[in-house]
């Protein structure tokens, strides 16, 4: 195994961070960023998968996950975050929703010269909503997502983490 | 059509504990309803999520009775909805849907396709097992408790009159009177949800 790839950020320890900071549902549309996620994801009975088609509609569903009691994670691309504004201020920053939006960081290049405009303006759109973010690139910052977790819950507000997927290999 | 404030008061007589989401139809509801901490009226954080929201809550609480009355442009909106909807399978979901042909809070202007369109079809299509229609109060009263009473989810549509509001935002009377945050605080307390 290369060093790459045992530095390479494992589906199971995302999974383990979910479970350890107590995440019921999943609310998703899939990515190529994190699809490694899916067949574990889909294997864990303490987590329920909730598919939605845009990802708008991640936020007021989750909004309502909250607001029921549960603790929805949304898992989308750096795409759909940008498509869904409007929900992620009416329905999440709105409504104090303490979720944790796991990114995918389509585009990322450690180099900082990209091609993919996902890229170019994400972490640019997190900052106009004033979203706090934190970058994994590998399992040794696996630990971030539960620092996003806590956030989250102390500000009351939705914190994102961004997947970034060079060692994957499509940059 | 029917007249939005009617219907919802015949819905009421058959409401018993379930947790409301009056939508677009919230102004009326909260001068209908006695169960004011079982009501989820959030006016319009954005549009087009009432349903997914309100599926998020249904699937939060099983245990509970979940009525939503959506509207047809928030449907339009986010349509793809009824097909997670339709996955998900939440048994005490009861999603009600307001069809006024109009968007009736910025003027009036006619939602794309409004008198062709076959909404409960359309659910019915993405996977709801029950649907229905209804354009007058007479019919749906007639069937709304046994509606309630089968498992859902349910789709129901229902032709309103427009009510068009064309006063500038700024200058509206505010029907809210609880902030988003403390109607879910609210409901939250009333079922024991640590917030």
């Amino acid at each position: 195994m290369s060093d790459a790839q045992k530095a390479a950020l494992s589906p199971e320890v995302v999974l383990a961070e979910m479970k350890k900071n107590g995440v019921t549902h999943v609310v998703w549309l899939p990515d190529s960023e994190t699809n490694w996620l899916f067949l574990l994801m889909q294997a864990e009975p303490s987590l329920t998968l909730v598919g939605v088609n845009r990802e708008g509609l991640a936020f007021s569903t989750a909004s309502g996950l909250h607001a029921g009691g549960k603790k929805p994670l949304i898992l989308i691309q750096n795409t759909g975050l940008m498509e869904s504004g409007d929900s992620l201020r009416g329905w999440a920053m709105g409504m104090n929703v303490p979720v944790v939006l796991m990114v995918g960081y389509r585009g990322w290049t450690r180099h900082g010269v990209n091609t993919d405009t996902a890229a170019t303006y994400v972490e640019r759109f997190l900052n106009a909503f004033n979203i706090q973010y934190y970058l994994i690139e590998d399992g040794a910052d696996a630990g971030r997502i539960s620092i996003a977790f806590e956030e989250a819950k102390k500000t009351k507000r939705p914190v994102a983490v961004l997947v970034a997927d060079e060692y994957h290999g499509f940059n | 059509m029917m007249d939005t404030a009617e219907l919802l008061k015949i819905y009421n007589r058959h409401r018993g504990n379930a947790i409301v989401v009056p939508g677009r139809g919230g102004k009326h509801w909260i001068k209908i309803s006695d169960k004011r901490n079982r009501d989820v009226e959030l006016g319009d954080p954005a549009m087009g999520g009432h349903a997914s929201f309100a599926m998020g809550l249904a699937l939060a609480l099983p245990q509970e009775k979940l009525v939503l009355f959506d509207s047809d442009g928030d449907i339009q909106m986010g349509m793809g909805i009824l097909a997670t909807i339709a996955e998900q399978q939440p048994k005490n979901f009861y999603h009600f849907m307001l069809d006024n042909e109009i968007y009736a809070t910025t003027g009036g202007q006619p939602v794309p396709n409004a008198k062709t369109i076959k909404y409960h079809e359309v659910a019915r299509a993405c996977g709801y097992t029950r649907a229905y229609a209804y354009d007058n109060l007479e019919t749906f009263s007639i069937n709304v408790e046994r509606i309630l009473a089968e498992p859902g989810p349910v789709f129901v549509a229902l032709k309103v009159k427009p009510e068009v509001e064309n006063t500038p935002i700024g200058g509206r009377v505010k029907w809210r009177k609880r902030s988003q945050v403390q109607v879910v605080q609210d409901l939250q307390k009333e079922l024991g949800i640590a917030g």
